[in-house]
């Protein structure tokens, strides 16, 4: 079978091409998941998009009401990006995860979202951050929050002529940061067993005043672990306040066993990654 | 004795210096070509249909589609290929049974473990020779199918052979060998293999200690970078020309020509630079098929196995499981030791059953001994050599046990060792008696080493171990030609592997010659151009690679002696060499200015013609070698991940020729162990398939999971190699694995005897606790 | 058209190809224009021997489609070198031995240049995390670390 390619330059042919047929068309952005599938033969599109060449999805923009970041723009481009990368700690940290140096160079964040695995490392950084999926179909746009974008194990909520455009971060919240920590079995170049984002931000009297947590790999899609964040709402961070807390966490988790960890491994360890993303958040606060 | 060569103690310029290597260029500019870089005009594209089920029936294969579709050039089963009764012969480590052979490279009646080879097609391209593949229709009758070694010695588990009666031989030191009663019931054990050495029995009785403990390791994949890749060329005379990245191109052809019942003669094997093998490379597996493939379609067929097929169907290192008991003295004195390996060697009998069993107590004197061995197959792929194949099996329980002693004893890890050690005149239970090795001076070394004083924090330890390999010598040739200008060619039939041979060898030549080591070229001769020469394997290479390289160079060396004794018209022992000239024995010679080689080599045809040396010679006298190994970890108790933080590295090479070649086989093969400790192994599922055939899931070190890795190299000369020369490859990997979990023992108090030290066993233990 | 033609800059040299709409970077370097230094080790992303860089960024050749090469720039280690002589880097693996096989070299030796040109002053951590995208199994990364922090004070001056 003869593969079709395309690599549109705007918005509008995209859109036509997406809505041309209904067969299914893959869209390529970074291909580090792309096309690991085609050379497994998991799948062999008909149909492959290069989405590339549309400036909407390759650009950051900082706007008065937040960061824009295109759905292609590569790793390595986020991780270069000074000002993101000083407002986005937490996101920083997961995007920094996804794979090695060479992987980054091509792998995007949206693409990270879109293949929508449990596991993706960037995407319980963006929950956290209160980041909205943008997305574009024959009928317009429309946005989401991240946590609303995924539905499950490699299942995403885009219709067959709609396209994740970019995301967009809220304003930075004054007095506030944020982690991302995952566990592997080895140092790089793994798959999260656990992964926890952490954004938080102190009133004057070091009190956290917002809250937000996401815990990935440990259930069928990243979570927002609002029962743990609601433990640290209106408190200083003490030891009772951080074992409240991890307990929350845990009982939010519901992992499975497989070839990367055990369901009691896990438990404990998700337990663990936020203990220590928070006290990173915590941390970079107090660092300005 | 007289096929030993003795070993010289003499003033070096060479040797032990760190020349730049000669194929380092090649290798860093993209040139150098690897087996998947080479292409023939024509050439079609060869690919495998392989087994979905870990044990089945193959009730038919229906290949009329794949035949049909265009571009299909030839398509292949089990059919082009004769049967073979038993027959076994040496490849590498391990031996290698015809029988089993052909059916590994091509399953007959059944397939025996997920990624077995059913079918091999040949096309235009490589996409049509893929489509191909799926449209041949296989009928399979799926059997029950058994995984783990334990679980195959179960008499209710699946039957891979239901002839097959396990063979049993018992070798008592001082007495004969015995063959033990040939049970009546078949089982997947293989063979049963028992060493002997004085009473145990009494040994325990006199015990003060005695631990007993058993032990698991998992099998773990050799990992070359480099997939498995041939091409191969038949004519329509019948001849072959095949391009192969191996470790011993003449056993590829000594394999193939068997399999395929052709001539050697007419089987030419061209080997490609290897992009790593340690072990893995010593067997058939595309060869035979590219050469039936092209045989049929009178083309050259280029395969190149996937990731996922090297994992799948190239053999992984035997794993197994080990019983270790050990009695002491008070004193920490080994008096009494038991132990039983069982091996689990993949679908085909043939593990390392006698390294492993060999090398278990070996680094220790102990008065009695017994060794019991079990080769137990099961629905895994064929296990290939592996650095030390069996050692670090056997190694990981030994060594564990005596860790536990020496706590026990509050004695020194290192102290216990040096108590127990080998040394010259030694008597092992294998039968050999050393001769001069280093030991215990790696012991002493390592107790002096500054990081054997360095403090540890909360939640760090140190851990020792140590590894013996005894190491081979083998047929090896070489041949060398003085060209006319004084340089010198060698050719020598020995696989450079990676560790640096070729520098090696050229710098033990011009040290003989009196010569630059860069005015010495080296290459590996493919199998028209030498005598058969055995696999690089057991650390051979530059020990006997060393040997006949020299013994070529002394003979071109007498050969110049003579042309300068005829230039100047003197009798023949007249003359001697010295320092890259023939100089007159005395001044009673006469007033002669001393010949230079060039000179000689310029005249050469004026004295009778081309000067040039060889070696052809079943190499004797192999150096065993012995290490020893510091590791400091980290445990993060809440995680279970563990850190390496120091590992250190003592080792007797003998002599280190290029001592930057020494180091890195030291630390390549600690990193190995050190994947092999913590996160290296072959998953299965339910269903017996493979779960991790990728470099994602199948857990290599990277270069942020490990230190610098210290060495030191300890000198204690082979007196059976003209520079004292020890193989030195197989020795690091033996260490890591009972050191980490020493290690890990003495920073949160909790012993493993399961392999992989990976977080989530870590942290259960901890929490267990 | 069954096959898309393809116009790219590689090594400094423009150059074009015919290749199929499915095919890899990886596979055209090598397999059309016969720039075998590139190696493939796994084809998914996780050793790092395929290793070039695309436009500046350090990628993997086997995750990229070959028509994605269109109006790129490709720099491979048949590049490296230049007018004769050896990349620094290339001098120091050498040096230091910091090859065994040789396999993972022109991976290694590309991502270390990609470090290089963004940070001349790596830390030990910092050169093994970059280099964690390429898989060694000879040498066990020592004498690879040693060689680019050489190269690296090397080319500070």
């Amino acid at each position: 079978m003869i593969m079709d390619f395309h690599a549109p330059s705007t918005i509008d042919e995209l859109s036509s091409l997406l809505s041309n047929s209904s067969e299914k068309k893959h869209l390529l952005a970074g291909g580090t998941d792309l096309l690991v599938q085609m050379q497994s033969q998991i799948i062999e599109p008909s149909t492959v998009i290069d989405i590339k060449n549309i400036s909407e999805m390759m650009e950051i923009k900082d706007d008065v009401d937040g960061f824009y970041v295109g759905a292609a723009v590569s790793g390595m481009t986020i991780i270069e990006h000074q000002a993101f990368s000083d407002t986005w700690p937490g996101v920083i940290d997961g995007v920094k995860l996804i794979g090695s140096i060479q992987i980054k160079g091509r792998a995007s964040m949206g693409g990270n979202l879109c293949n929508a695995s449990p596991a993706a490392d960037s995407t319980p950084a963006m929950i956290a951050s209160d980041a909205k999926a943008i997305i574009l179909g024959s009928k317009g746009k429309r946005d989401m929050l991240v946590e609303d974008f995924i539905l499950g194990p490699g299942k995403n909520i885009l219709k067959s002529d709609e396209v994740l455009v970019g995301i967009k971060f809220p304003k930075k919240r004054n007095n506030s940061s944020g982690a991302y920590l995952r566990f592997t079995p080895r140092t790089e170049m793994d798959i999260a067993v656990a992964g926890v984002g952490v954004n938080i931000s102190l009133g004057d009297k070091f009190q956290i005043e917002h809250a937000k947590v996401s815990i990935g790999a440990v259930a069928e899609k990243a979570l927002v672990a609002e029962a743990a964040a609601k433990v640290l709402i209106g408190k200083k961070v003490d030891e009772e306040v951080i074992e409240k807390f991890v307990s929350e966490v845990r009982n939010l988790a519901r992992p499975i066993d497989d070839k990367r960890g055990t369901v009691e491994f896990r438990k404990q360890v998700i337990g663990v990654l936020a203990k220590r993303a928070l006290n990173i958040a915590l941390e970079r606060i107090s660092h300005g | 004795m007289s096929d030993f060569v003795a070993y010289e103690d003499k003033k070096l310029k060479t040797i032990g210096t760190r020349p730049l290597r000669p194929d380092g260029v090649d290798k860093v500019t993209g040139r150098a070509r690897y087996g998947a870089d080479i292409n023939l005009p024509g050439q079609l594209y060869g690919s495998v249909l392989r087994s979905p089920h870990a044990h089945a029936k193959i009730k038919s294969i229906d290949v009329s589609k794949a035949k049909a579709l265009t571009g299909v050039k030839a398509v292949i089963t089990s059919k082009d290929f004769e049967d073979m009764p038993s027959q076994v012969i040496p490849v590498g480590e391990l031996v290698a049974n015809f029988r089993d052979v052909t059916r590994n490279v091509m399953a007959r009646e059944k397939v025996l473990y997920d990624g077995h080879a059913v079918a091999a097609v040949a096309a235009t391209s490589e996409t049509i020779a893929k489509k191909a593949i799926n449209l041949i229709k296989v009928e399979y009758e799926v059997l029950p199918h058994v995984i783990d070694v334990a679980d195959a010695m179960n008499e209710d588990a699946p039957l891979l052979d239901e002839n097959q009666f396990t063979q049993g031989e018992i070798r008592v030191l001082g007495g004969d060998s015995t063959k033990e009663p040939v049970p009546d019931k078949p089982s997947n054990i293989a063979k049963r293999l028992t060493f002997v050495k004085g009473d145990i029995d009494s040994g325990f009785k006199d015990a003060h200690l005695i631990l007993e403990r058993v032990f698991a390791t998992k099998p773990v994949h050799q990992g070359y970078i480099e997939p498995h890749a041939s091409v191969a060329s038949y004519t329509e005379d019948g001849q072959v020309e095949l391009y192969t990245c191996t470790q011993g191109h003449f056993t590829i052809r000594a394999q193939c020509a068997k399999l395929l019942s052709m001539d050697v003669s007419k089987i030419k094997v061209i080997p490609t630079e290897l992009g790593g093998g340690f072990g893995g490379k010593n067997n058939v597996y595309l060869e035979p098929l590219a050469i039936t493939l092209s045989k049929i379609a009178r083309r050259p067929v280029k395969m190149v196995m996937s990731r996922n097929e090297v994992f799948r169907a190239s053999g992984p290192s035997p794993a197994g499981r080990t019983y270790v008991k050990l009695g002491l003295n008070k004193k920490g004195k080994i008096i009494a030791a038991d132990a039983q390996i069982d091996m689990q060697s993949g679908a085909f009998p043939g593990t390392p059953l006698g390294q492993a069993t060999i090398t278990c107590f070996t680094r220790y004197d102990i008065e009695n001994v017994r060794v019991i061995g079990h080769d137990v197959i099961s629905n895994r792929p064929k296990v290939a050599a592996y650095r030390a194949p069996g050692a670090p099996v056997a190694a990981f329980g030994v060594e564990s046990v005596i860790d536990e002693a020496a706590k026990k004893l509050s004695i020194d890890p290192i102290d216990i060792r040096i108590l127990n050690a080998a040394k010259e005149g030694t008597q092992t239970y294998y039968g050999v008696k050393f001769p001069r090795i280093g030991f215990e001076e790696t012991l002493i070394k390592a107790k002096q080493h500054k990081n054997y004083q360095i403090p540890l924090k909360e939640n760090q330890g140190r851990g020792v171990a140590t590894g013996f390999w005894m190491n081979i010598g083998m047929d090896t040739t070489a041949s060398l030609n003085v060209n006319d200008d004084g340089t010198i060619a060698v050719s020598v039939g020995t696989i450079d592997v990676a560790g640096g041979s070729r520098a090696s060898l050229a710098m033990m030549v011009a040290e003989e010659f009196g010569i630059d080591s860069d005015k010495v070229r080296v290459t590996t001769g493919d199998t028209s151009q030498l005598g058969f020469n055995f696999v690089t394997a057991g650390s051979r290479g530059t020990f006997a690679g060393g040997i006949v390289s020299v013994l070529a160079a002394r003979d071109a060396i007498e050969e110049c002696k003579l042309r300068a004794a005829k230039t100047w018209n003197v009798k023949d022992e007249e003359v001697v060499w010295e320092n890259g000239f023939a100089r007159p024995a005395s001044t009673n010679v006469g007033p002669f200015e001393p010949l230079s080689l060039s000179e000689i080599a310029r005249n050469a045809t004026r004295t009778g013609g081309p000067i040039a040396g060889h070696c052809e010679k079943n190499v004797q006298g192999a150096g065993p070698s012995f290490g020893t190994q510091i590791v400091d970890v980290e445990v993060d108790k809440e995680t279970g991940s563990v850190k390496i933080l120091r590992h250190t590295i003592v080792q007797d090479a003998g002599k280190a020729i290029h001592p930057a070649y020494v180091e890195g086989q030291y630390q390549g093969g600690a990193v190995q162990g050190i994947g092999w400790a913590l996160n290296e192994e072959y998953i299965y599922g339910e269903d017996g398939r493979l779960q991790n055939p990728g470099f994602l899931d199948y857990r290599v070190p990277v270069a942020s999971d490990v230190p610098f890795i210290d060495v030191e190299i300890v000198e204690v000369p082979n007196p059976y190699h003209p520079y004292g020369v020890r193989g030195i490859g197989e020795v690091p990997i033996i260490p890591p694995t009972a050191a980490i979990a020493n290690a890990i023992n003495d920073a949160i108090g909790v012993r493993f005897e399961t392999l992989p030290l990976s977080p989530p066993k870590v942290l259960s233990a901890i929490i267990g606790n | 058209m069954a096959r898309k033609h393809v116009v790219t800059t590689i090594n400094g040299d423009e150059c074009d190809f015919l290749c199929e709409s499915n095919e890899t970077l990886l596979s055209v370097i090598r397999n059309q224009l016969r720039l075998t230094g590139t190696k493939e080790g796994c084809s998914t992303g996780d050793c790092g021997a395929c290793s070039v860089i695309l436009d500046g960024r350090l990628v993997c050749s086997c995750l990229t489609l070959a028509v994605e090469a269109e109006g790129k720039v490709i720099d491979t280690i048949e590049g490296m070198s230049e007018d004769g002589n050896l990349h620094i880097l290339q001098r120091k693996f050498i040096e230091h031995a910091a090859l065994q096989c040789g396999i993972c070299t022109p991976g290694f030796l590309i991502a270390a240049k990609a470090l290089l040109e963004r940070n001349p002053n790596p830390t030990e951590t910092e050169v093994r995390y970059w280099l964690a995208g390429n898989l060694c199994r000879c040498t066990g990364y020592h004498k690879i670390v040693e060689a680019v922090m050489d190269a690296a004070t090397e080319l500070r001056g």
